[in-house]
């Protein structure tokens, strides 16, 4: 290795154009699987093929129909929905939503399918039709219906009757959703602005599933066109602060470019899509690939400032740092791999991206930068005395007081590990988004106004043909459905026992008394069959019940609430079902909630295999690298307490921990072994080629690598923020995190580590 | 003058049909199948519906049905349920009309009554099928503009392609494409178009036989809804023709006694 170190820098000044014109040229052969790159607008991204809560919500899904909606919540300026003119207008997106692509279904109050006896015949209508006409005893009598119907009350009217809403049931294909989805989403918010010239007097919001879906997509879109960007402008101008030097910033910025190329467009290759956290991938790679460029040029521009001249400067910058440079790369890439083993695709991806950005510029910044650096103007003032003063003066005072420091470090770090427990694994989905983005706010509304975005679906099974008949089944469901609404959380549940209890009733000429289950099973068995035969096109009960008339689908909606809740919600409906089910055979509360509440903690079984592993990796690489097993493990030390101390303080501070921080970890792990990696090869280096003592070969290494590591810190430090500045809180949350983790791990390194090495110095 | 006469003559002669647009073709199509199936009075069938969902799970619903044939408007149809179990014995009776919303009664069993169902509804689930009533009820001219597309060819048969257009307000559907076998003026093919103009359905109807070596009735269809992944499996087991019905077969009254 030591003979290729030194035989790098002369080899890559004599072929430098070849270098030069050889990386553009796979840079770019690689960059072109950017084509193929696509924003993923589907929740589903985020959960793996195996992961049981979407098996058994795909199971629903195929055994009744998809509920994939669009959601228009309207809301008239008088507060009063039940008037002529708001009536039209909702007669009016009934009939429009039916054009909505991929549209299965619409429900609404004005096409909700009202039943009622007329002598001997059952009367199934609409019921609100041709709206302006209406009387005013006719608007009375609708009001009271609606109000009355569970079916309706805070699912599709709010109990107030000031917000009203239409749900149009979208089937997506699943060809092209890239294509699907924003088809759908542009087709509804066109007919949102419709609506808005149409009925002034009306405010239309828009919310439901493939609106957040769509929000995926946007927000990891606005991420990309906003953070993206941004992190360049503060990278350049932050290099330039603290190089001082046009020329090298501009060549770390070309190498970070092609880096973010080459990742992205191999990560296309592959067919990795784009997502909130993929497209972080970008801000990372810019941040990370810094730091290896970084350390080459601060080494460059410290030789000649110590009055070498430019290529012997390239030589020795080069000789000095492939080691380490590689090192530190092979353990973010492992970082950043492992990241594969995490529960959320979306996370393996960014860690791919991110690991192929990292080889690349590794490989740019030992041959495309020293090459390209070779070539142009770089002047630096010589300075008399290459030490740099303010590191030496650190390293002192690290030498001095590190018995002192030993202490303090070691107090700070145990009381911050004391918080770390406080931290709760919660997650509240909805709030992925912040409140600048229109779809947290209009479903904010909803839940505030009409009913609740969460929902758990079950389908209860009966274990028999025709099963929902039988009344015992049916008081059971009944019960547990009531047993649902009695919970604080619930706001809606619909069931089909609505819809037979209301048939009883209207087969005994409307009398309420008789608005119960009914006792016979031929009797309910029938008067379902002849309720389906009157139902027009696109409102059928084929979505809640099942072809063997078997079982049936219960929609429980609930206001907005954590993951601990919801799953706390869904034990307490399981405790339900064990002590008083009979008659239901089978019931797994499910669907989108369900699968985001339980993803958090599968997410962190997941990853604590994969931190475990990469630590595993990483420290046999450091031991096999410094040829020191002491080193190697002592070297565990600085590179796990940052994620403790980072964790502890998050603790104190926040306390939740959502989805995103449980790939934290994993993720810094690879990061801050890189400066562990440089402090230690320059220690390593100080004690083996010059023979010096514990305490100076702190001093070298804080006088030959502090700099950079200060420098690179700083980088990732501020390039982190820029991430915590996203809509998107997997990103921001991960983003602020990394950057304290990131912070305490610079601390650790320059405070805690020097005299943790002198101390077992003194101790062989 | 004389040279137009002559040539429309000539036109005439050899059948070439000049001035005729796609819409009176596709109604002439429409004329001449309703005209091959008229005059078998009445018809006695026992069928079988297998329903499956997305995941291929299947069910069964056992069928029996009579219908009179009415000459000038729609036919008159009994419907008896064998199977599922819980609703054997439910009889259902429809007048169908073109364009008006049908006549239809329910007996049920359980009740011992009978209910008239208000049902401007012919586009709903049929038993919870992908057929909908509108699909297997009588086939009447007036339901429907129509317009010749081309001719094509399904599994060797000749066929005309035939677009058609619902006439009834309430109906599920915008636009059908059918492909009508040149010789038994029957379809072979429906696409069934929603509200918004996608396809939803396709029918296929297979295994044709003729009966009073007239009338040539299906023996196998097959539904295929394309939005939800569920299709319907209708078999025809048995056609029974001449049985004598008579209006009176037809009424309220007959439901009860429906076995």
């Amino acid at each position: 290795m030591s003979e290729l170190e030194s035989k790098l820098g002369p080899w890559v000044i004599k072929y430098r154009w070849i270098i030069i014109l050889l990386s553009l040229i796979l840079v770019f052969a690689a960059a072109s699987g950017g084509r193929f790159l696509v924003f993923k607008a589907d929740y589903r991204v985020f959960f793996s093929e195996d992961n049981p809560q979407l098996q058994a919500f795909d199971k629903i899904e195929k055994t009744y129909s998809r509920n994939d909606n669009v959601l228009f919540i309207l809301t008239p300026k008088d507060g009063n929905v039940f008037s002529r003119e708001t009536l039209k207008v909702v007669e009016t997106v009934t009939e429009k939503a039916w054009q909505i692509p991929y549209s299965i279904r619409v429900d609404s109050i004005s096409n909700f399918q009202h039943t009622y006896a007329e002598g001997d015949d059952l009367i199934v209508e609409d019921l609100i039709s041709d709206a302006e006409n209406l009387t005013d005893a006719d608007l009375v009598r609708i009001k009271e219906v609606a109000l009355s119907e569970p079916l309706l009350k805070q699912r599709l009217i709010s109990p107030t009757s000031h917000v009203t809403s239409v749900s149009a049931t979208i089937s997506l294909p699943n060809i092209d959703q890239t294509k699907e989805v924003p088809e759908v989403i542009s087709f509804a918010r066109k007919m949102g602005d419709e609506i808005r010239a149409l009925a002034p007097n009306v405010e239309v919001r828009i919310s439901g599933m493939v609106p957040m879906n769509n929000a995926f997509a946007e927000s990891a879109q606005g991420d990309m066109m906003n953070l993206v960007p941004l992190s360049f402008g503060v990278m350049f101008l932050m290099l330039l602060i603290l190089l001082k030097s046009v020329s090298t910033t501009l060549g770390i910025i070309l190498v970070i470019f092609l880096s973010i190329m080459t990742g992205m467009g191999l990560g296309g290759y592959i067919g990795f899509p784009l997502t909130g956290p993929s497209v972080s991938s970008m801000t990372i790679i810019l941040t990370v690939a810094i730091a290896n460029s970084v350390h080459v040029l601060t080494t460059f521009i410290h030789e000649m400032r110590s009055g070498k001249e430019k290529n012997t400067a390239i030589a020795e910058a080069l000789r000095i740092n492939l080691q380490p440079v590689f090192l530190a790369s092979t353990t973010t890439m492992i970082g950043f791999l492992t990241m594969n083993f995490s529960e959320v695709p979306p996370f393996g991806h960014l860690g791919n991206f991110v690991a192929m950005g990292v080889v690349a510029s590794f490989i740019l910044s030992v041959t495309f930068l020293p090459a390209l650096i070779s070539l142009l103007p770089v002047r630096v003032k010589v300075v008399k005395g290459e030490e740099d003063k303010q590191m030496i003066a650190l390293g002192d005072f690290v030498v001095k007081n590190q018995k002192k420091l030993m202490a303090v470090m070691g107090i700070i770090i145990v009381t911050l590990i004391i918080f770390l427990p406080k931290n709760q694994l919660n997650d509240i989905f909805v709030h992925y988004f912040d409140e600048t983005i229109q779809f947290r706010q209009d479903s904010d509304y909803i839940d505030k106004n009409l009913t609740g975005l969460y929902v758990i679906d079950y389908s209860l099974e009966s274990g028999e043909d025709s099963g929902i008949s039988n009344p015992g089944y049916l008081k059971e469901v009944e019960a547990f459905a009531n047993w649902y609404r009695e919970q604080p959380e619930t706001r809606h549940v619909n069931i089909y026992t609505e819809v037979i209890k209301r048939l009883n009733k209207n087969m005994h000429g409307d009398d309420e008394r008789w608005k119960k289950i009914p006792d016979d099973r031929n009797l309910a068995a029938q008067y379902l069959l002849m309720y389906e035969m009157s139902l027009p096109y696109g409102l059928d009960l084929n979505n809640q019940i099942d072809i063997n008339k078997s079982a049936l689908r219960m929609t429980v909606s609930i206001q907005t609430i954590s993951s601990n809740e919801i799953i706390e919600l869904g034990d307490r409906a399981k405790k339900w079902l064990a002590e008083n089910g009979k008659y239901i055979k089978v019931a797994e509360g499910t669907g989108p909630t369900m699968m985001f509440a339980n993803i958090g903690q599968r997410n962190i079984s997941s990853m604590l295999i994969a931190t475990t592993l990469a630590l595993i990796l990483i420290s046999g690489i450091l031991i096999f690298a410094f040829r020191s097993f002491k080193t190697g493990m002592i070297s565990m030390i600085p590179n796990l307490v940052p994620a403790a101390m980072g964790f502890g303080l998050w603790g104190l501070l926040v306390g939740e921990v959502g989805l995103a921080l449980s790939v934290v970890t994993t993720m810094t792990l690879g990061i801050v072994v890189d400066d562990t990696v440089h402090f230690l090869s320059k220690y390593l280096r100080a004690k083996r080629e010059h023979g010096y003592s514990a305490p100076d070969a702190v001093r070298y290494a804080f006088n030959h690598v502090g700099r950079a590591l200060l420098t690179t810190s700083i980088v990732l430090v501020v390039g982190f923020i820029v991430l915590a500045q996203s809509h998107f809180k997997m990103n921001s949350d991960m983003g602020m995190l990394t950057s304290i983790v990131i912070a305490f791990a610079l601390i650790a390194d320059f405070f805690f580590l020097p005299p943790l090495l002198m101390k077992l110095e003194k101790k062989s | 003058m004389k040279g137009i006469i002559l040539l429309s003559g000539l036109l005439a002669f050899t059948g070439v049909t000049y001035a005729e647009t796609a819409e009176e073709k596709g109604l002439a199509i429409a004329v001449e199948a309703d005209k091959r199936d008229t005059g078998w009075r009445d018809q006695a069938t026992t069928m079988k519906m297998i329903l499956r969902n997305s995941q291929g799970a299947e069910s069964t619903r056992e069928i029996r049905g009579k219908t009179l044939e009415v000459k000038g408007d729609g036919d008159k149809s009994l419907t008896i349920f064998d199977t599922p179990r819980d609703v054997k014995g439910t009889a259902f009776l429809s007048f169908t009309h073109a364009l008006k919303s049908d006549e239809q009664w329910l007996y049920l069993p359980a009740l011992k009554r009978v209910k008239r169902i208000s049902s401007s509804n012919k586009s709903g689930p049929f038993m919870g099928s992908e057929f909908a009533y509108e699909d297997i009820s009588s086939q009447e001219v007036e339901k429907y503009k129509y317009k010749y597309i081309k001719d094509d060819k399904i599994n060797g048969r000749d066929t005309f392609v035939i677009e058609q257009y619902p006439q009834y307000k309430k109906s599920g559907y915008t636009r059908m494409v059918a492909w009508v076998d040149k010789e038994m003026y029957q379809p072979l093919k429906i696409e069934f178009y929603d509200r918004k103009k996608s396809l939803l359905k396709t029918l296929t109807q297979h295994d044709y036989k003729q009966y009073l070596n007239k009338y040539w009735r299906p023996g196998r269809l097959e539904m295929v809804n394309h939005q939800t992944g569920k299709s319907t499996t209708l078999l025809w087991q048995s056609y029974k023709f001449k049985n004598g019905f008579r209006k009176r077969d037809f009424d309220k009254n007959s439901l009860k006694r429906a076995r």
